[in-house]
């Protein structure tokens, strides 16, 4: 009697452990690999094709995580031994200058793909203005790639660029949660310098308050957030960030240095809606 | 073992013409001939009634009934000083819970006056017979099928108010044969804004609404019966002139089929099985209010399902009643919020994040004979309560306020009580004991940023909330000298973790305008104490006296009084009766509510008395008869509000009434 049941899946299963098999022998992950991406653009030169992907297939100002593959012109087929390097730069009328960025290195379990970070501050109204100058390395060759590239305007703040009290040049940007959930979200947020046109270091061991209001709505709070603070191991500042409820939200900020001083922003009070330093969220 | 079954109205009803004229609370007025004698003398005539009253106006003519008022409709019942929560509400044993998170549709609103055969209340842990409660229990009974073979009967009913142009009109169709019932019926109510006193109109408490029902009954053999049951109820309409939103669609369907021997003869004299199911949809919205800080709609829905069985068996002295049941239950209530500013995204939460209940327990009782004038009972519920939170993103929601919590809670809930009874002509007395759990409400556990207007407060659910226990006792006493009656009734309950909202200082509101945030706690203990005194006087056959009056009392261990208990309450009434005629005239009042519970939100709400004047007659014609019941309520067209009218409400001015019904045999 339960044979009957049993037979069936046990046949189901055989034939599936039989096709995954065949997945990773034969139908090898060139194509794989890029699935749920979508391609942004590609760069070119003489030798090889250099193929950007995101979750979108655009460029927005903010934070943005960039899938990277290289091919080969010659073979047509996907490097997979490649270390590279990228320059993103905005050309202003009168300098030119780039944005906090982590290099692609190769994603653990992949074999084609390249996985950096760029964080655009801030773009033209058009998308214009940004290009990325990708140097990479095959057998110690160095090859390059260049290419302008489209940066659109992000409905929300999800990045705030700002001298602070210290006269020095911040960039806060947004960089978690993705998908915003009623209920605590983990808020990751970056903290980069501005040293230099070129030099966008992580800031370490600085502090941010947390206070995520909703303006449409009697500018209420919500319970239980943490203040955020940085973590060793990615460079990057956590906290707990509930949100009670769909909707506008603004993330409240202060940037406060290791010296326990507000580089920026304020405290949000019965006269003051909004601290001049702050991110959005919608959804 | 008197358990305290008050047909409605027990206290004060309609009950001026001779029998078989219709007692109030009696489903139509076609039905006298084959109304349960026992009932009806239990009807007394302390008050008057419409015969088109509403649920709601019948029960706030019982002592102990309370009914809150946020409108002019949907009244909540409290009773013994307790809300819903801590009752047991239900339609003939089944299990409802309304689909409001404000409560603005308890479930004496999706039922009529021409669904029902009786109401019976039952005090404290006398009213575990359907479920576990602390204050007591509220059955809202449907009538019975009936094999008599009368054929068709058919009767009329209008009525008209001119205060809020109040219109009303029932239909009524029963056909009985030897084997097969059937009852159709339906009614109609409208109503526009009504006037308070010195003809204030208030605004927003219009509602209209419509009932239809169907009850047929097959009689499967001697013994054995079968019974369906459909009511069907809406409401649209509706304005709350105490709350900041309205509703625009209350929707019931409420159905059950009964399986029903009954044999005398046997071991097992009764075994009733009921199924049922039931589904409410509540919708509240503000499209009719012109000044609100942001729009925003909160849907509601409540689905039950459930069973009982019960079996009754006589055995020498002993009367036993076996009762086991279930239910399955699952909350959902939403809200969505329209930005000012239409770029932004909508704002959306679960206010109740599609909790489901589950419950099952059983039930005994035994009711013994000591001898012929006294008796003692006990009864005993356990059963097995289990919350679970359907919707990931309510989890996930509650999770803020309780970051480890899990998506399921089991509770286990006792409830023991006993009493003893001594009855002679002249004088009889009750007494009783008991001990009741119950889990917290739905809103209690779960609410998520509900707005209570009364306190100004959000409210947060909690949890891991303690089971409410009760400690109770109660004692009743009548005496009897030939033509003056008096009687005394009081009960006490001490509240174990009594369920309360608690300000939060570190929580901001979510509502505009709200003063901050409350989330659930159990005080340790508080206590509810109330104490009634009932005379009444013959002056002769026609002419009868009544007086009565009342004091609540209710503290928590905090020191402060507990919110929404009544205050010092007296009613004094003369009636005249005939056969064919009656009259009454009653002064009614509380006194000042010098104990309001500011620290609850509360302020003190002054002293009132309003005089009313009922007037009926009935005329028999050959084959049918005419009922008119008629009146003026609040004569001297007072302005008041009660303790119970939710943010002060005004309650209505001069009031004339004419009821009448047409009955063809």
């Amino acid at each position: 009697m339960k044979l009957k049941y049993i037979l069936p899946i046990f046949v189901l299963a055989l034939f599936n452990v039989a096709c995954s098999t065949d997945d990773n022998d034969e139908f090898a992950p060139s194509t794989n690999e890029t699935q749920g991406l979508n391609l942004i653009q590609e760069l070119e030169n003489d030798t090889h094709t250099v193929e950007l992907y995101n979750k979108s297939g655009f460029f927005y100002t903010g934070y943005n995580e960039v899938s990277v593959r290289i091919k080969d012109k010659a073979t047509n087929t996907y490097i997979e031994n490649a270390s590279l390097t990228w320059m993103p730069l905005m050309q202003m009328p009168t300098m030119q200058h780039s944005c906090p960025n982590s290099n692609p290195v190769k994603v653990n379990g992949k074999n084609t793909i390249y996985e950096g970070a760029i964080i655009y501050q801030m773009t033209n109204t058009d998308g214009s203005g940004w290009s990325l100058i990708l140097n990479y390395t095959i057998n110690n060759v160095d090859y390059v790639a260049t290419s302008n590239i489209t940066v659109l305007q992000h409905t929300n703040q999800n990045v705030a660029s700002f001298m602070g009290n210290d006269d020095n040049r911040y960039i806060v940007a947004m960089i978690e949660p993705k998908n915003p959930i009623i209920g605590n979200n983990d808020l990751v947020v970056g903290v980069y310098k501005m040293e230099t046109m070129m030099s966008f270091p992580v800031v370490e061991n600085f502090m941010l308050t947390l206070d995520p209001r909703m303006p449409g709505m009697g500018n209420h709070s919500s319970p239980n957030n943490t203040n955020l603070t940085f973590n060793q191991t990615d460079n990057m500042y956590h906290a707990n960030l509930s949100l009670t409820m769909t909707g506008y939200w603004v993330l409240n900020l202060k940037l406060i240095n290791d010296n326990n001083v507000v580089v920026k922003g304020e405290d949000v009070t019965e006269t003051n809606e909004q601290s001049s330093l702050y991110l959005e969220i919608e959804f | 073992m008197k358990k305290l079954l008050i047909i409605l109205g027990l206290f004060y009803s309609a009950f001026s013409f001779s029998q078989d004229i219709v007692p109030s609370m009696e489903k139509d007025t076609t039905q006298l001939d084959e109304v349960i004698v026992i009932s009806q003398r239990k009807l007394s005539n302390y008050r008057q009634e419409k015969t088109l009253s509403s649920v709601d106006d019948y029960l706030e003519k019982s002592n102990r009934v309370t009914m809150i008022k946020r409108g002019n409709y949907a009244w909540e019942p409290t009773l013994s000083n307790m809300t819903s929560e801590r009752l047991n509400v239900t339609i003939d044993g089944m299990q409802i819970f309304g689909a409001c998170t404000d409560k603005m549709d308890p479930i004496t609103s999706y039922v009529d006056v021409s669904n029902l055969k009786k109401v019976s209340v039952a005090s404290g842990q006398e009213g575990t017979e359907d479920g576990h409660c602390v204050g007591g229990a509220i059955d809202l009974q449907l009538p019975e099928s009936k094999y008599y073979n009368f054929g068709l009967k058919s009767s009329v009913d209008l009525g008209y108010e001119t205060n809020g142009n109040y219109k009303t009109a029932g239909l009524d169709l029963e056909y009985s044969g030897n084997k097969f019932y059937i009852n159709v019926d339906g009614i109609f109510r409208k109503s526009d804004n009504y006037d308070a006193g010195n003809n204030q109109e208030v605004l927003y408490s219009q509602f209209q609404k419509y009932n239809v029902s169907l009850q047929s009954g097959y009689k499967l053999s001697e013994n054995h019966e079968l019974d369906a049951n459909i009511i069907y109820d809406k409401a649209t309409n509706v304005g709350y002139p105490a709350l900041p939103m309205d509703v625009s669609l209350a929707e019931a369907l409420i159905t059950s089929l009964t399986h029903t021997f009954k044999n005398d003869s046997t071991f097992i004299n009764s075994w009733e099985t009921k199924l049922y199911f039931n589904t409410i949809t509540h919708i509240m919205d503000d499209s009719q209010r012109p000044d609100v800080p942001i729009r925003m709609d909160m849907p509601g829905w409540s689905d039950t399902y459930g069973f009982y069985s019960k079996v009754k068996i006589s055995e020498h002295k002993h009367n036993l009643l076996f009762n086991v049941n279930g239910f399955y239950n699952r909350s959902l209530a939403e809200m969505t919020m329209y930005p000012n500013n239409a770029n932004q995204p909508l704002m959306f939460m679960y206010t109740w994040p599609d909790i489901r209940t589950w419950y099952s327990g059983v039930y005994a009782k035994d009711t013994y004979a000591l001898n012929k004038t006294s008796n003692v009972s006990a009864s005993v519920r356990f059963g097995v309560h289990n919350n679970s939170i359907g919707e990931k993103a309510g989890l996930e929601s509650l999770q803020i306020f309780y970051p480890t919590l899990s998506d399921s809670k089991h509770r286990f809930l006792k409830t023991i009580a006993a009493d003893y009874q001594f009855k002679k002509t002249a004088f009889d007395v009750t007494f009783g004991l008991g001990y009741g759990e119950r889990a917290p409400s739905v809103s209690e556990g779960y609410g998520f940023f509900l707005f209570n207007s009364f306190d100004n407060f959000d409210y947060i659910g909690n949890p891991y909330l303690n089971n409410e226990k009760s400690i109770q006792t109660n004692v009743k006493t009548n005496y009897n000298l030939k033509r003056f009656k008096i009687g005394i009734e009081s009960s006490y309950f001490y509240i174990l973790d009594y369920i309360i909202g608690e300000i939060d200082p570190t929580l901001s509101a979510m509502t505009i305008g709200a003063s901050g945030v409350k989330t659930y706690t159990g005080l340790n203990h508080a206590s509810i104490f109330d104490v009634y005194l009932n005379t009444s006087y013959s002056i002769s056959k026609k002419l009868l006296l009544n007086a009565s009056l009342g004091y609540n009392y209710g503290q928590g261990s905090n020191d402060e009084s507990l919110p929404l208990i009544k205050p010092f309450s007296y009613l004094a009434e003369v009636t005249y009766s005939t056969s064919t005629f009656n009259a009454s005239l009653q002064l009614e009042g509380n006194g000042n509510q010098s104990r309001f519970s500011s620290f609850y939100g509360e302020d003190e709400t002054p002293a009132y008395g309003v005089l009313n004047l009922n007037l009926g007659h009935v005329i028999t014609l050959k084959s049918s008869k005419m009922v008119f019941k008629y009146g003026v309520e609040n004569i001297l067209d007072a302005q008041y509000s009660t303790y119970a009218d939710w943010n002060n409400i005004p309650r209505q001015g001069r009031n004339f009434y004419v009821n009448a019904s047409y009955v063809l045999f």
